[in-house]
């Protein structure tokens, strides 16, 4: 516990280190959180976005925390059903055992801003005549429109209102998702307004007298979605960013662990036996330095289409011969002289007893500032690969949504959520690590302490 | 004199054969993962025979023969085919070490379906168009990044705990992203939202006529990567620097010069700068080692055509000779860049220089 006190007491004089440390522990909470609330196999269906996963989500929704940032109130996704209070059902028999069901569903509509898109789901239960449905909408100064006419419904009918074209043409041309919500048709679509109001949604059936209406909702999808929108996939970009952390985590920390330690007990192998040993992992070294490895590693990503183990293997078995190799190898042979090396020597002490025992935890220490260093830079090869589509093509990670928003060109068309949520993820993480490297660098050189 | 000429002959020569001999083992690798282990010689064979099929086809004289024949036509076809690409001798040994050695002369004959420019299918002539803005980007980018960061250093140090330093010291941890990823936020920042500058691209459309128009053009649309390229490494180069010169500074020669009275630039300039030479180059090339491919990724982003971007886009469509080729092209820039730190090495380190009559190496 004392020590536990002592720990934190000294924390509090490297400030940028503790910053550091509650970053890399927020992540981990993060991570473990995602794991736990999301199992890896409902993050993989969710992401894949097979046909009704997220039919009932907004396309390419900002988050709801930009309405804090404009004087407005975006709309966001209301769905007003057949269950609501207030709907209105009238039922009438028309003969040859035909009956019209009519549904009145009322509204308020009090956002600055149009929906993104309008649906009409309906539900039928019927033996084999097709409902023949006819919408009608009411605007709050008594207006009524005709949305659609004689549909022929199926069991569960969809029917996209944004994309009527006849609708679309009596609203002088304007999307219905604006048109049916405008104050005034006559004026150019940069200063339209919303009518607020009561609005109603009026639904009329003829069905045969046995069948039966289950339920109807209108969805009028809003601009604003979830605390992280959605994508032009309807995907909920809180999948991704969330599921982003233990795979960047993980990939970072264990591509780290494996590049620099086996790099570091090779070094002092090779330096400890000298002779042949050192000239061939100097050989390799040099031959590695050459060979481009984020190319090869791409065109590798591209042929075959690893999973996230396979690359990460690839990057450690890449990485092994580093430059680092050549540093530690400096490191060692001026250590290699050293009076207390010569000691174990002369008690019989074996090689690799010298190398594990004497020489590698001497500098073990010096190298522990480089070790968190590095992984910044692992946790971005991951998104590299990700943003050129060539990650593991299972998971969600923050380059696979940067390669998305990329791809359907959200800079240009102004979703500029879709790229700055995962890019601030990546960031955080990458100064994460980093403030703890070099806060931890400049503890372990002191030369280097404010004097 | 002579003698010492050619103790560094003797040294740039050896490093030469041993960096040569690096490079034809990486692209060797690179040719075998290239060949995905005879998938790509199994999708070649059926394009040959598809297209040798459709041809015969459109050969009334073939196409009215039994098929019995017809086929036996065919199957000669695409043998002949096969023998005038190479393809019937076994891709282990002899084939991998054919595409080995074009590989390394760069007769990579002709694309399999990339088009230069100018429209030829060469692959080298491929590669020549591409190069030239690569370096161009490239060389700007990282001599502004080298003697800003060297500056930036020299000065810091100088003022070493004031609140400059401090500042810029802790921004260090920004180099932790690479190029590409600044470059999306600045394109963003003032692409996007100011529109001061353009998104990618390399050139004005239309091309300018005057070469003043040209230039001009030109280094607008370099701005924004080179911007990308420089805020991705300047603080953490700033950062290691700054050490060297501060560690250099405290030792005891440097403190005898000061005392003998010399103006503390004349102080920097002879004794701290110049031993603090070789480290500092050392770490910068080990930067631009490490730079040139995230190129890749940088220049997809400021759609700038250059080795990157084709790289890419060969990858894309399995390219097999363009992939090869630029892999060597990096390969070699990459052996060039080493080269150059051995010999900038030995040139400003009088240890090194003894080191070398030793034929050690580094």
């Amino acid at each position: 516990m004392r020590q536990l006190t002592a720990t934190l007491r000294n924390l509090r004089k490297y400030p940028a280190l503790a910053a550091g440390l509650v970053i890399v522990i927020i992540f981990v909470v993060v991570s473990l959180y995602t794991v736990i609330a999301i199992p890896y196999s409902e993050a993989v269906r969710l992401w894949r976005a097979a046909p009704g996963v997220w039919d009932d989500h907004p396309v390419n929704a900002r988050p709801v925390w930009f309405d804090w940032f404009t004087s407005d109130k975006l709309p966001r996704t209301f769905v007003p059903s057949l269950q609501d209070a207030g709907v209105e059902i009238t039922e009438e028999l028309i003969g040859d055992g035909m009956k019209r069901v009519e549904v009145v569903i009322p509204f308020e509509y009090d956002y600055d801003g149009f929906p993104r898109e309008l649906q009409l789901w309906t539900k039928w239960n019927f033996e084999t005549t097709r409902p023949v449905i006819s919408v009608y909408w009411r605007k709050p100064d008594g207006e009524l429109i005709t949305v659609a006419e004689n549909v022929r419904a199926r069991r569960a009918h969809i029917l996209y209102i944004s994309q009527e074209a006849d609708l679309r043409a009596r609203l002088l041309r304007f999307a219905p998702e604006v048109g049916l919500f405008a104050q005034d048709l006559s004026v150019p679509r940069a200063e339209m307004q919303p009518m607020h109001g009561s609005y109603e949604l009026i639904l009329q059936g003829e069905i045969r007298e046995e069948d039966e209406l289950l339920d109807a909702e209108l969805y009028a999808f809003g601009q604003v979605h979830g605390w992280a929108g959605t994508d032009s996939r309807r995907r909920d970009l809180m999948v991704p960013l969330l599921w982003g952390a233990p795979i960047a985590l993980m990939f970072g920390i264990l591509a780290a662990v494996g590049a620099q330690v086996s790099t570091f007990v090779l070094a002092g192998i090779s330096t400890w036996f000298g002779g042949k040993t050192e000239k061939i992992m100097q050989w390799i070294t040099q031959v590695n330095l050459v060979i481009p490895v984020l190319p090869i590693l791409i065109m590798i990503s591209h042929f075959y289409q690893p999973r996230i183990w396979t690359i990460l293997g690839l990057v450690i078995a890449l990485n092994v011969f580093s430059a680092g190799m050549i540093t530690y190898r400096s490191m060692f042979l001026q250590l290699k002289e050293a009076p207390f090396i010569e000691a174990a020597q002369a008690y019989g002490a074996s090689g690799f007893r010298i190398i594990f025992r004497y020489l590698l935890p001497r500098i073990a220490p010096t190298l522990l500032p480089q070790f968190v260093l590095v992984i910044p830079g692992f946790v971005f090869l991951e998104a590299t690969l990700a943003v050129l589509n060539l990650g593991d093509p299972w998971l969600p990670t923050w380059g696979k949504v940067l390669n998305d928003a990329y791809g359907a060109g959200a800079l240009y068309v102004g979703h500029y959520y879709w790229i700055i949520l995962p890019s601030i993820l990546l960031m955080m993480i990458g100064f994460g690590f980093s403030l703890v490297g070099y806060s931890l660098d400049r503890i372990f050189n002191p030369k280097l302490r404010t004097q | 004199m002579g003698k010492a000429v050619n103790r560094i002959g003797l040294f740039a020569l050896k490093r030469v054969v041993l960096l040569f001999l690096a490079v034809i083992l990486g692209v060797y690798i690179t040719v075998l993962i290239a060949n995905m282990g005879g998938e790509l010689d199994r999708i070649r064979e059926a394009q040959i025979r598809h297209s040798v099929n459709a041809a015969a086809m459109m050969d009334r004289d073939i196409a009215r023969l039994p098929a019995e024949e017809r086929n036996r036509i065919v199957e000669e076809m695409v043998e002949r085919e096969l023998r005038r690409l190479g393809m019937d001798e076994p891709f282990f040994p002899n084939r991998s070490l054919r595409y080995l050695r074009s590989a390394m002369t760069l007769q990579l004959g002709r694309a399999e379906y990339m088009r230069s420019d100018s429209h030829s299918a060469q692959v080298r002539s491929i590669l020549l168009e591409r190069l030239p803005t690569t370096l161009l980007l490239f060389a700007t980018a990282e001599l502004i990044l080298f003697f800003l960061a060297l500056l930036m250093a020299l000065f810091l140090s100088r003022r070493y705990g004031s609140f400059v330093d401090r500042l810029i010291i802790g921004l260090a941890p920004t180099s932790a992203a690479p190029g590409w990823f600044y470059g999306i936020f600045i394109i963003l920042i003032f692409g996007a939202l100011l529109g001061w500058l353009p998104w990618g691209g390399y050139i004005d459309i239309p091309i300018p006529e005057t070469p003043g128009a040209y230039a001009l053009s030109l280094l607008r649309h370099m701005i924004l990567p080179v911007t990308a390229i420089v805020i991705s490494a300047v603080f953490a180069g700033v950062y290691s620097w700054r050490t060297f010169f501060l560690i250099y500074s405290s030792e005891d020669h440097v403190e005898l010069a000061r005392a003998k009275g010399l103006s503390p630039r004349a102080v920097e300039r002879r004794y701290i700068l110049r031993p603090t030479l070789p480290p500092i180059i050392t770490s910068f090339l080990l930067l631009v080692i490490t730079m040139w491919m995230g190129q890749i990724v940088l220049e997809q982003v400021f759609n700038w055509p250059g080795l990157g971007q084709l790289y890419y886009q060969a990858i894309q469509i399995k390219d097999t000779p363009v992939i090869i080729g630029v892999i060597v092209i990096y390969g070699y820039l990459l052996a060039a860049t080493i080269f150059v730190l051995d010999f900038l090495y030995a040139a400003l380190d009088p240890r090194v220089r003894v080191d070398i009559g030793g034929g050690g190496g580094r």
